[in-house]
């Protein structure tokens, strides 16, 4: 089969919509239109159904029960919720929050937010590979923890946490557990209790659903978890959360998330050998290149490799029929270098060379072996280019080298 | 980010990169750690008026795209000019005619900066100062 470009390879950003998804949603923006919260009519009815039935589908791949789940815009507004809806409900037994140095913004900025309103957050730092470390969990709990927030994989190194641990550890605390789990959900088995978790984030768009709509898991019993709503309204999702259902985005995300549980299996096997084919293909052309985040404890369809001395905006550049994405400064507004590949330790330079794969359904190895071809001959084009190339070959250290710093911005 | 055609010819088809083995004067400027290093490498003959002219110069760039695109376009509009024409090129001009967005202005900066590190090397290795000697008349555009 002819390769069909560009190709797709940043599915950790967003995925397409399945061809079945997309067709499960196709009655509910036209025929079936109604307001699930309409209980007096057939259309309300035929809407709320739907949203049962989505509900259904998605607690049977997280092993909770449908109730449990209050669906959202999305992760963001999960994360939001869970972390600022926990802190607001328990803030008379205790003021301190843990998570990560890693994870998105959505649960990092929730923190700072309510740093400034006078909770403490410890933020945990990560191993070289990207994991954290129970034990520094265990040595962080205090009388006044409330809450911890672990992502159960990364979404630019992959690393799979040890949620399961981390889990039992809350529990014997009597402390929350919340994952943003949007990353692994759907690719790698997800179980709320086999991880302990009592709050756990959603995306649809991750798992080749709509984006827009995603959910929050919130445990009801042993223990019930209690949440300020976030917004004021009409009191949907038991107050938890007010507004009008996204009632095709709901019903396209329990489509996806039954079609994942289905596939996963499969796809977790094919994507490994997919991505493990990439990075030997990589490695089989090209030398000075690093694996970051932990080499088997990570998702899938996840590779992240730095290539020593060429930034990684020009190197996304030259690529110009493949997609994928770059921890560097220069692909950021901020004009910093990704601050996952910074907790990491791997040092600022190494973190403006990397970029990030992110392997889906929809790829071959077809693709993959062009995409080696590709970066073996642009990294060669801009090694050749590259004045810290030509140094590190005549033997200079960049590491003690004498830079002249600037000011950038 | 969408670029500019300007950007993606100079960034596909550098101009003069590489090196000069018998470089007058060479600038480096940038650091790893920040993202973007820049080598500027310049060849000067002095004419017999005492006019000093480029004759050759070469790039290296680690950088981003418009790092590379911004190097380039230097490196052609100050091939074959004097130093004192060559001084005169400023960072927004380049930053104009490869229409960088405001965030990638900077990319450019760093290009005037590696020029002048380089002219302040030759001027050091030379022994000159680069002030118009009595009697001469001062560059004209
Ligand atoms: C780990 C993680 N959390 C949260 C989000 C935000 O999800 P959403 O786009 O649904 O708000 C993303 C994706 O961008 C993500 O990767
Ligand atoms: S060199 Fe970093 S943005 Fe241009």
């Amino acid at each position: 089969m002819a390769l069909k470009l560009p190709i797709y390879m940043d599915h950790h950003a967003t995925t397409p919509v399945a061809p079945e998804v997309f067709e499960a949603m196709r009655p509910y923006f036209t025929e079936r239109f109604g307001n699930a919260a309409s209980r007096n009519h057939s259309f309300g009815w035929a809407a709320e159904s739907a949203v049962e039935a989505a509900r259904a589908q998605i607690a049977g791949l997280i092993g909770c029960k449908p109730v449990e789940l209050v669906f959202t815009s999305g992760a963001t507004e999960s994360d939001n919720l869970a972390i600022k809806g926990v802190a607001k409900a328990y803030r008379e037994k205790g003021t301190h929050i843990i998570t990560s140095q890693i994870e998105h913004h959505a649960v990092l900025d929730s923190c700072k937010r309510l740093e400034k309103e006078g909770f403490q957050v410890t933020y945990l730092p990560v191993s070289r590979d990207g994991l954290v470390d129970p034990a520094d969990v265990a040595k962080a709990l205090t009388a006044k923890t409330i809450l911890v927030s672990i992502m159960l994989a990364n979404n630019e190194i992959g690393t799979i946490q040890p949620l399961a641990e981390i889990g039992r550890l809350c529990k014997e605390r009597g402390v929350l557990f919340h994952s943003d789990a949007v990353q692994g959900v759907g690719k790698i088995p997800v179980n709320v209790d086999a991880l302990g978790l009592d709050l756990m984030s959603l995306t649809a768009h991750k798992l080749y659903g709509p984006k827009g709509v995603g959910a929050l898991y919130v445990r009801m019993g042993k223990p019930r978890v209690k949440l300020v709503a976030q917004m004021d309204g009409g009191g949907h999702e038991k107050g938890r959360r007010s507004g009008t259902l996204n009632i095709p985005g709901i019903v396209g995300f329990g489509k996806a998330c039954e079609l994942a549980g289905q596939l996963m299996t499969s796809e977790a096997a094919r994507l490994t050998a997919l991505r493990e084919r990439l990075w030997a293909g990589i490695r089989a052309r090209l030398d000075h290149v690093h694996l970051n985040g932990h080499p088997t404890l990570r998702l899938p369809g996840n590779l992240n490799v730095s290539f020593e001395y060429v930034e990684g905006e020009s190197l996304l550049m030259s690529l110009k029929d493949v997609a994928v994405s770059s921890g560097s400064a220069c692909t950021s507004a901020s004009l910093e270098p990704s601050y996952v590949l910074k907790a990491l330790g791997i040092g600022e330079a190494l973190a403006h060379t990397s970029i990030r794969f992110g392997l889906g359904r929809g790829n071959t190895e077809e693709e993959v072996d062009y995409v080696c071809d590709r970066l073996a001959e642009q990294v060669t084009r801009l090694r050749a280019m590259s004045p810290l190339y030509e140094m590190a070959q005549a033997g200079v250290d960049l590491n003690t080298a004498q830079w002249s710093l600037r000011e950038t911005g | 980010m969408l670029y500019s055609a300007q950007v993606l010819d100079h960034f596909e088809h550098p101009r003069n990169m590489g090196n000069l083995p018998d470089a007058s004067g060479v600038g480096m400027v940038g650091a790893p750690a920040s993202g973007d290093v820049l080598k500027i490498q310049l060849k000067i003959v002095v004419d017999p008026d005492g006019t000093e002219r480029i004759v050759e110069v070469k790039a290296k760039v680690f950088g981003c795209g418009s790092a590379i695109a911004a190097t380039s376009l230097l490196t052609e509009l100050i091939k074959g000019k004097t130093l004192a024409e060559a001084a005169q090129v400023k960072n927004r001009a380049i930053a104009v005619a490869l229409a960088l967005p405001p965030l990638k202005r900077h990319c450019s900066v760093l290009a005037e900066e590696a020029l002048k590190a380089a002219i302040a090397d030759y001027r050091q290795r030379s022994g000159t100062t680069g002030a118009a000697p009595a009697g001469t008349a001062p560059p004209t555009q």
